[in-house]
């Protein structure tokens, strides 16, 4: 296969980018996009060119670090992680253009690779469970009937790839954070803490500057783990019954 | 106090406010248009009238009329201050190339709100300023004087551009109708397997059939057709 590349360069976060075209000859269908990228950065790297930067670490889907947008499209054509991506998706001589992803809150630190990390500071905000360490209790001694522990896992699937922010026209991250939210949410594990984690969470959501939910739903249709929208409404479940209620008690449970 | 004003800072809680603002909004345009189907009468306007003056004096009708007011500018205001952080949110780069095949209705709410604010301008301008503040006459019902809305009305209806814009903005609200019916109940996290499918039935239903009917009137009145 023969491929023409539009990828956007960025030297870094502080200067402004640009599209350059690559022409790419040696291209196998049955290549991953990113070996595609290897291959072409192999050849730059011979020509003495600065190879082209990009994200990725597992390679088998789980990870959500190849973050691309695809002829505009999150991970590209399919609902699926770059990397699990293959040329055979595409047609000989076409013409694909790669870019970063979007988003105020996900600055592009250079090419292709953009800095994250405002997810992560939404996960430390609430999104954990504080257990007891000590003794392993035993399976299966907490009651939950099976439907629910299933949409917890589910969308506990979340790889936090940011594929919701890149689909959104307000570059919204409420389905990330709803997901974060609902897993918690539906074990009795997390339901304990429920409330405070949604405040904390939705507000450190704000803080990062992301956009707000107008229910487009193209979240959803580009999430290459199929996370569902029904988790947004949960959260704002979560949130608005946490604002409006709280904890009924007088302290402030400083430990003084 | 800290934690309502940061309730309705917050990301959620502005589209909280567009909901509540929103599903009045739908109310209100249910009860707007039972009143108005009355111009289509064969009765030379007088029970539209006679409806017209107990809206406009009944005190109970009048406050919320204003409350209805309140809600249209801050629905429109917080609107448009919504629209403006998703659009820094997305950040100064576009993207290239394809386009979602999504819904035209809810990647467009602003665009379509903008429309509707516009008629609504020339609408309370032309209907509700003059039944208020202008100097229409009157009609006297069973020993009763009452303003004559029913004439401007009809006067207006007349007029061609009028009935085309009335239908052009009624297409608007049915869009802006179609998303935000159903989209107003996800946001208040109103969403269960047992009752999304009468949400969505309904909302479909009620974003096509109001403002059908309303931009009947016009049409009606302006080919003389009465029911």
């Amino acid at each position: 296969m023969k491929i023409t590349l539009k990828v956007w360069r960025q030297k870094d976060n502080k200067s402004k980018g640009a599209f350059k075209t690559y022409q790419h000859d040696h291209v196998s269908p049955d290549m991953s996009f990113l070996e595609m990228i290897d291959v072409l950065n192999e050849e730059l790297t011979r020509k003495g060119e600065e190879p082209i930067a990009f994200d990725h670490d597992c390679r088998e889907g789980i990870c959500g670090m190849c973050s691309l947008y695809i002829n505009g499209r999150p991970h590209g054509p399919l609902q699926t992680t770059t990397c699990q991506l293959h040329m055979r998706s595409f047609t000989d001589g076409e013409v694909i253009t790669v870019e970063p992803w979007r988003a105020n809150a996900f600055p592009v630190v250079k090419d292709l690779v953009v800095d994250r990390t405002a997810f992560d500071r939404i996960q430390q905000a609430g999104g954990y469970v504080n257990v007891n360490t000590g003794g392993v209790p035993d399976a299966n001694v907490i009651p939950i009937p099976k439907k629910v522990a299933d949409e917890a896992f589910d969308a506990a699937t979340c790889i936090g790839c940011g594929a919701c922010v890149a689909a959104c026209k307000n570059a919204s991250a409420m389905l990330f954070v709803s997901a974060k939210i609902s897993q918690f949410a539906l074990l009795p594990q997390g339901k304990v803490e429920s409330k405070e984690r949604a405040e904390k969470m939705v507000a450190q959501m704000d803080a990062e500057g992301f956009g707000s939910c107008t229910n487009t739903y193209a979240c959803e249709a580009e999430c290459p783990k199929g996370i569902k929208v029904t988790n947004i409404a949960r959260m704002n479940r979560e949130y608005l019954t946490a604002m409006l209620s709280s904890y009924q008690v007088e302290t402030k449970g400083g430990g003084d | 106090m800290k934690w309502f004003l940061d309730l309705f800072s917050s990301s959620l809680g502005r589209k909280v406010l567009m909901a509540l603002t929103g599903i009045f909004l739908i109310l209100f345009l249910a009860v707007h248009l039972a009143g108005n189907l009355q111009l289509l009468k064969d009765d030379a306007g007088k029970s539209f009238n006679i409806y017209a003056d107990f809206m406009g004096h009944n005190p109970l009708i009048q406050l919320i009329s204003k409350g209805n007011f309140a809600f249209i500018l801050l629905h429109a205001i917080w609107g448009i201050m919504l629209t403006i952080k998703n659009r820094k949110a997305r950040g100064p780069e576009r993207v290239c190339g394809y386009q979602q095949k999504l819904n035209l209705a809810s990647r467009n709410m602003g665009i379509l709100g903008t429309l509707i604010l516009i008629f609504l301008v020339i609408h309370l301008k032309d209907f509700y300023g003059q039944a208020h503040f202008g100097s229409l006459s009157t009609q006297v019902y069973d020993g009763k004087t009452v303003t004559d809305l029913y004439t401007q009305v009809a006067y207006w209806f007349k007029v061609e551009w009028y009935v085309i814009l009335y239908v052009v903005c009624m297409g608007a609200l049915a869009f802006h109708l179609w998303h935000g019916f159903t989209s107003a109940f996800q946001t208040l996290g109103l969403n269960h397997m047992k009752y999304n499918p009468v949400i969505k039935f309904v909302g479909k239903v009620f974003a096509v059939v109001v403002p059908i009917a309303f931009a009947i009137i016009p049409v009606f009145m302006y080919l003389g057709i009465t029911i």
